[in-house]
């Protein structure tokens, strides 16, 4: 069949089964538009800006698993879409991006609209393409679909000239792609998972510190199951939230930054450390020398590169997370060996002494509304079962440690980048993903500014998310660091002139709701959850001196803590 | 430690800048980088000398092999292995006894010259790094009017070798 490369986009993610593109149109990209208009396999949903377009396609991706598309035109519209694919490519989430070039005849004459795309990405996606030939299009997309949802999952740019969209081709969707230099390994070593399980029967103070790998696997099953067996404790990650049911007693919280108490003190005083699909973070780690000084680590993840890139560990794991915990599971059934019942109790024992510290605590009796306090509301008003996105600030962190995630994929957050602007368009992914679900972008009143205009696109698409905004009149996080490290001189940190969200949320056709009085919190929420078919903002005024704790500084260990 | 690491590539456009980018992002150093097709059309060969700790040679390794595009990597200085570096130098020889002493070192060294004018010679020399070095450092007070050097290629001694 002789279809023109635009026909061939368009057919190609019909035929990948592709529900949602995201874009924005311009110049580069008409004949691609036209394809679309032609046909209605694949639905485009049109945001306000490019970085929404890459945000929302996140969120589409970290929701369900599946690969996020975008198409953007040259230029503009490429560089608008930078920070979304910096953001997807930190969090390593599966993400196609479809950017228009100019005509092959013009690249490199600095034509209008003309951006060297492939080289402005580079640094931040997994690989990229410039298609300069119609002939090689179809196999180059699937070649992209490929890379980006296999081994460790990141963006893929796939760059395209207006001419190449114009010249005509025989199609065929092509089922299956090689490439002789990329084959991601899958399964563990065997000798390795032999090894990492005589150290873990041989552990007296194990803890399970696991991350995003996890999600992203697909494997909350396998790790519970893992943990159960052995009643080892659990720490996630931000990224690995939900990865381990939070309600669960051997949950010791996030850990990090701005981890409990429990899960820090557990990690600095380990014999050994089981890190499964997590990468070492600095913002998890704290002072790297003093990181887990008593243990021994063992690490699982499907990316070599991020073995002992950042802590030396002494059983390394390349595989799949999935793959591994079920060789591991099998392995422990097999055996009647068990590690010391005794030393287990006591390290369980000791571990109880420091949740009882109750790191969490926060003013209940304040007359103003606590961040902590909504967080804990809208998770009794969901019933612990939204999906939650998050933009970048003290706010992210009171959801992270407030909402209790039981399931995957339901905490959605710019966890590597830290990206202010994420959470609003990511939630418009995950909603149009899953229309009757309950949707909460919790986000600051600086954050959501960042990318206010898809209030547009949530009303045009008839997206019933719930803002949950803090609005505690401060860029709170810049706000906290200068209270305690730059001796409160809060240089630009304060958030003027801001708009009245409310009847700025009624100008784009949603409903507006403000919060004052704490009594009146759950109300709120009750009420905003009921409109199954509405947009609400939520816009709670907290209070604005509030910080988040516990909070390892930085330069320090886990086990030293700012408390309340 | 210096390093000669191997890198069997994808010949394609870009390639080269995938692997510089790698680099200058994340701070190693690359001392030389040299890079041509090979007798498969479609692969390009890079040699890549480097210094670093092992933890940063590790790495480098790791992050070389994460390139979709880079289909094999081999630590050359990890095994016995042949390096070799090629270099033209212009020196100013005036003189019967400069003329002379210039000759008598090329041929030392085993180069050969490769051009003449009543004022200047080109000697060409291939060796290992350190024997080019040499080479300049011999010609003590002769001045240089330029030199060119290749950057170094290696190749693994014995049945072991770098193939797709
Ligand atoms: C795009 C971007 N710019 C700047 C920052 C730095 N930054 C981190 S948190 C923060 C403040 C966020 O303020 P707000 O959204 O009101 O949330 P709060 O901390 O008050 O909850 C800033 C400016 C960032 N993370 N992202």
């Amino acid at each position: 069949m002789e279809l023109t490369g635009a026909e061939i986009i368009v057919r190609f993610l019909q035929d990948e089964g592709v529900e949602y593109v995201f874009g924005y149109p311009g110049g580069a990209v008409l004949h691609i538009y036209d394809a679309i208009y032609q046909q209605e396999g694949v639905k485009h949903v049109l945001v306000r800006h490019e970085q929404a377009a890459t945000h929302a396609a996140d969120g589409y991706a970290r929701s369900t698993g599946k690969p996020g598309v975008v198409l953007v035109t040259s230029g503009p519209g490429a560089t608008n879409a930078v920070t979304g694919i910096a953001t997807a490519y930190m969090d390593s989430i599966p993400m196609v991006v479809l950017t228009g070039q100019v005509n092959s005849s013009l690249i490199g004459n600095d034509a209008f609209q003309e951006v060297d795309s492939v080289g402005i990405t580079r640094p931040c996606v997994k690989h990229n393409f410039l298609v300069k030939d119609v002939a090689e299009l179809a196999t180059t997309l699937k070649k992209a679909f490929f890379i980006a949802t296999t081994g460790r999952p990141g963006p893929v740019v796939v760059d395209i000239p207006k001419d190449v969209t114009a010249h005509r081709c025989h199609y065929s969707h092509p089922k299956r792609v090689s490439i002789r230099s990329y084959n991601p390994v899958v399964k563990g070593h065997p000798v390795q998972i032999k090894k990492a399980l005589g150290l873990i029967l041989a552990a007296k103070r194990p803890v399970l510190y696991t991350g995003g790998g996890v999600v992203l696997n697909d494997s909350a099953k396998q790790l519970t199951e893992f943990a159960k067996l052995l009643r080892l404790p659990v720490t996630n990650t931000s990224m690995g939230l939900g990865g381990y049911p939070a309600t669960d007693d051997q949950f010791l919280g996030m850990l990090g930054m701005h981890g409990t108490y429990e899960a820090n003190m557990a990690v600095s005083h380990c014999d050994l450390l089981i890190a499964i699909g997590a990468r070492f973070d600095d913002r998890v780690t704290g002072n790297i020398a003093k990181f887990a000084p008593r243990a021994k680590i063992i690490h699982v993840d499907i990316d070599p590169a991020s073995i002992s890139k950042n802590v030396k560990v002494d059983v390394p794991i390349v595989g799949s997370v999935d793959h591994v915990l079920k060789e591991m599971i099998n392995a422990i059934q097999a055996t009647e060996e068990r590690a010391d019942a005794a030393a287990l109790g006591h390290w369980w024992d000791q571990i109880s002494e420091w949740r009882a510290k109750q790191c969490l605590k926060y003013d209940r009796s304040s007359p103003l509304i606590k961040p902590q306090f909504v967080i804990e509301k809208l998770y009794e008003v969901t019933q612990g079962d939204a999906f939650v996105t998050s933009d970048v600030g003290q706010h992210q962190m009171w959801a992270a440690q407030f909402y209790k995630f039981d399931k995957p994929r339901r905490w959605v957050n710019s966890g590597g980048l830290g990206t202010m602007g994420f959470g609003l368009p990511a939630a418009m992914g995950v909603q149009l993903a899953h229309p009757k679900a309950a949707v909460a972008c919790v986000t600051g009143e600086g954050s959501i500014q960042m990318n206010i205009q898809e209030l547009s696109t949530c009303m045009q698409y008839q997206l019933p998310i719930k803002v949950i905004c803090l609005n505690n009149g401060y860029l709170g996080m810049v706000r906290q660091w200068q209270e305690f490290f730059y001796e409160s001189r809060y240089s630009h940190s304060y958030m003027e002139s801001l708009p009245d969200f409310v009847k700025l949320a009624e100008a784009y056709g949603h409903i507006g709701m403000h919060i004052n009085q704490p009594g009146d919190v759950e109300a709120a929420l009750q009420e905003a959850f009921k409109q199954k078919k509405r947009f609400v903002f939520l816009n709670f005024v907290t209070d604005k001196s509030e910080n988040v704790y516990p909070m390892v500084p930085a330069g320090a260990g886990l086990d030293e803590m700012i408390l309340v | 430690m210096r390093h000669i690491i191997s890198i069997l590539i994808e010949n394609e456009a870009g390639a080269l800048s995938r692997v510089a980018g790698l680099f200058s992002a994340r701070g190693y150093n690359i001392e030389s980088l040299t890079v041509a097709p090979t007798e498969d059309a479609s692969l390009s060969r890079m040699t890549l000398v480097t210094r670093g700790s092992d933890d940063i040679i590790e790495q480098i390794n790791k992050q070389l092999n994460k390139l979709i595009d880079v289909v094999k990597v081999m630590d050359l200085t990890e095994g016995l292995h042949i390096e070799r570096e090629m270099m033209l130098i212009k020196v100013r020889a005036e003189g019967g006894e400069a003329r002379e002493e210039v000759k008598r070192l090329s041929d030392i060294f085993g180069g050969r010259i490769l051009d003449v004018s009543e004022k200047t010679y080109i000697v060409e020399l291939t060796g290992n790094a350190r024997k080019l070095d040499s080479f300049i450092e011999a010609l003590g007070p002769v001045p240089i009017l330029e030199t060119v050097r290749s950057g170094v290629s290696g190749i693994a001694r014995g049945e072991k070798s770098l193939q797709a």
